[in-house]
């Protein structure tokens, strides 16, 4: 960590709620057709947590985390970040969000093609306005963090999808952002590489002290979470703290 | 209860743009075959549309500059109705010198005129023989059509008179009968009569038609009548205008006096047609427009065809590309951020193909002047009218699909299938 170098200051939201859900719910379509994706939905989320959020297919844990991310805008219901109603920001303002306090990971990477480890890695940054330099470095450090050091400049191609799914990582965390959203991380990977990846979430959430929120219906996985949430039909079915994290079933 | 962050932490003014220039460029030669597809549509539409148009122009031009090479104060005087088309008359009875004197003589707007008649006939010398037109006229012919002899001489009054056998040659017939030596003073056969060059006409080239127009022997008229054609027929009547008079004055000038000359009662036709030039050269610039036309109708299809290529590659990438802006929105990118990108990058693009499109119409169009020997004359309005379209092609289909994608809710930018 240095913490001169921080695109923002992420401490104060230390042992605060991050995340606030207000009866959220979420309906696509509309008549007949319409599907409701989340039910009321009230969860709170606080700083340095890892959360897992659990569920069969079409219960809605990946459109929460989409609205969590500001990809996505709810129905009805608020959404509090931090304390600040997300609902009044513009568009632009919900990019800012994004871009100084939210880091993705999806199930499908999500890298851009024919560009390297390294450049992917520097998008967002390009984003914050930062020097080529300054760009530069913080990106090699993050893949050396994600255990990626001499991959710097191979593309996607080139790369396992454990590795590309580092990448996606590296770029997630490069910004040092308040939260790091991953959708199913280890939905395409064999079982070693989904490790490999968990434990890697794991020390970001110990260890740089990042929020984890976690989509994932692989029960082995949400193991490495301190809190345990299911979604069932649009609703919270249960929401306990995880009483044997670190006991790794792997 | 922490205020959120949420103020532009970016570079503004020169850094700014160059960063977003170097990115757009560094985003063209990631998507190579894409650029390089994109700018050939451009290329090509551009470049057909100089080349054709500058042809097109270009001979234009050339009937322009060879008509106003005859000059244009210059009227034929042909007989036959105009009606059935000049020289097409053969029922009507043809002039005689003395129609053409009394043309240049009796009227005040007509300084010179010069009678002709023509056959095509076999010049032979030694064991070369070449089918050429011989005009029987006199020094008249030289004045009006502005032509010169070369080496040599011109008729002797004398010669005119008597109707002696010289000829003056043109300077494809010296080529095809005598190569590079000097053919004044010998003498070569027109149908059996024995003619005696004394000179050799200066060398005008081809005419807008391709006709070669030194393609000719001249002879006295007299002679010619006497001892080619067996008549007195004179058959096309050259007339200059003075300058003090428009063409419209002498054109009518000519043709009350030949109506008198032709017992032509008041009410009938004309049985004889006088052609301005400017009439022939609007007759020959009416037909170059025309290709030109054509020409440009197949250019604007191959500026159209590229623009559909253009819209293809755009389209067919639209799915990648809006993941693309899907995953710059997820990471942080606003809307302008892209949209500037997208812009930036259909600009550099463009302008890229739009200025190879230029360099190569150019190459070609003036290729195609000297194959085709017309001037070459690129049009400045035409280059910017075809690199502002293609430009304009380029910019609206690499920018509108991003500008959609740039608008979408990012989730469903990185769903898009």
């Amino acid at each position: 960590m240095m913490p001169g170098e921080t695109p923002q200051d992420t401490s104060v939201h230390r042992a605060t709620e991050l995340i606030e859900f207000r009866e959220i719910t979420k309906i696509y379509g509309a008549g007949e057709g319409e599907v409701r994706a989340l039910q009321g939905i009230d969860l709170k989320i606080l700083a340095g947590e890892f959360v897992a959020i659990m569920g069969p297919s079409g219960s809605g844990k990946s459109t929460a985390m989409n609205i969590v991310g500001c990809l996505d805008s709810p129905t009805s219901g608020q959404y509090l970040f931090s304390g600040n109603e997300v609902g009044t920001l513009d568009r632009d303002q919900r990019a800012l969000l994004r871009r100084n306090y939210l880091g993705f990971v999806f199930q499908g990477y999500n890298l851009l093609a024919r560009t390297s480890a390294l450049e992917n890695v520097e998008l967002p940054l390009i984003y914050l306005g930062m020097s080529r330099s300054e760009r530069r470095k913080l990106s090699y450090e993050a893949l050396e963090k994600v255990g990626l050091k001499g991959r710097e400049k191979h593309g996607p191609s080139q790369l396992s999808g454990g590795q590309q799914q580092r990448v996606a990582i590296a770029r997630a965390i490069v910004t040092r952002p308040a939260i790091l959203l991953a959708d199913e991380p280890t939905g395409n990977l064999d079982t070693a590489r989904s490790v490999e990846i968990m434990n890697i979430l794991e020390s970001l959430n110990k260890n740089d002290g990042i929020t984890v929120l976690m989509v994932t219906h692989e029960p082995e996985l949400a193991e490495y979470a301190s809190r345990l949430v299911h979604f069932v039909d649009g609703r919270i079915e249960s929401d306990v703290p995880n009483q044997v994290r670190g006991r790794h079933v792997f | 209860m922490a205020a959120l962050n949420l103020t532009f932490r970016t570079k503004c003014g020169a850094d700014m743009f160059f960063e977003t220039f170097r990115l757009a460029l560094h985003a063209i030669f990631r998507n190579a075959t894409r650029s390089f597809l994109t700018v050939l549509g451009i290329v090509i539409g551009v470049a057909a549309v100089i080349a054709m148009v500058t042809v097109g122009q270009g001979s234009t031009d050339q009937v322009e500059e060879e008509v106003a090479s005859l000059g244009t104060n210059l009227l034929m005087v042909m007989p036959g109705a105009t009606q059935q088309g000049p020289g097409t008359g053969g029922s009507a009875s043809s002039f005689t010198i003395a129609d053409s004197d009394a043309i240049e003589s009796e009227l005040a707007s007509i300084r010179v005129s010069a009678p002709t008649n023509t056959r095509m006939l076999t010049a032979i010398f030694g064991n070369n023989n070449y089918a050429t037109t011989v005009t029987g006229t006199d020094n008249r012919f030289m004045d009006v059509r502005d032509w010169n002899v070369a080496s040599g001489r011109a008729f002797y009054e004398s010669e005119l008179r008597s109707g002696t056998m010289v000829c003056i040659i043109g300077e494809t017939v010296k080529k095809e009968l005598f190569g590079n030596s000097d053919p004044v003073d010998t003498f070569i056969r027109l149908k059996q009569v024995s003619c005696r060059i004394i000179g050799v006409m200066e060398e005008k080239g081809a005419s807008s038609f391709g006709t070669d127009q030194d393609d000719l022997v001249l002879v006295p008229i007299r002679a010619f009548q006497r001892r080619i054609a067996g008549d007195r027929d004179v058959n096309l009547i050259y007339a200059s205008v003075r300058d003090a008079f428009t063409t419209e004055k002498a054109t009518v000038d000519i043709e009350n006096l030949l109506r008198d000359r032709r017992n032509i009662d008041f009410g009938e036709e004309d049985d004889f047609g006088v052609m301005d030039m400017k009439q022939i050269t609007s007759m020959l610039t009416g037909i170059t427009n025309v290709l030109t036309g054509l020409l440009s109708a197949v250019a604007a299809v191959s500026l159209l065809v590229g623009g559909i290529g253009i819209m293809n590659i755009m389209l067919v990438s639209v799915t990648e590309r809006t993941r693309e802006i899907g995953i710059r929105l997820a990471v942080g990118a606003s809307e302008g951020q892209v949209l500037l990108q997208f812009l930036v990058e259909s600009i550099v693009l463009s302008v890229i193909g739009g200025l190879l499109g230029i360099l190569l119409g150019l190459a070609l169009g003036f290729l195609g002047a000297v194959v085709l020997k017309i001037p070459f004359t690129p049009d400045p309005k035409i280059i910017l009218i075809a690199f502002a379209f293609s430009a304009m092609v380029g910019v609206v289909f690499g920018y509108f699909p991003a500008r959609r994608a740039a608008r979408l809710d990012p989730i469903d930018a990185l769903r898009h299938q």
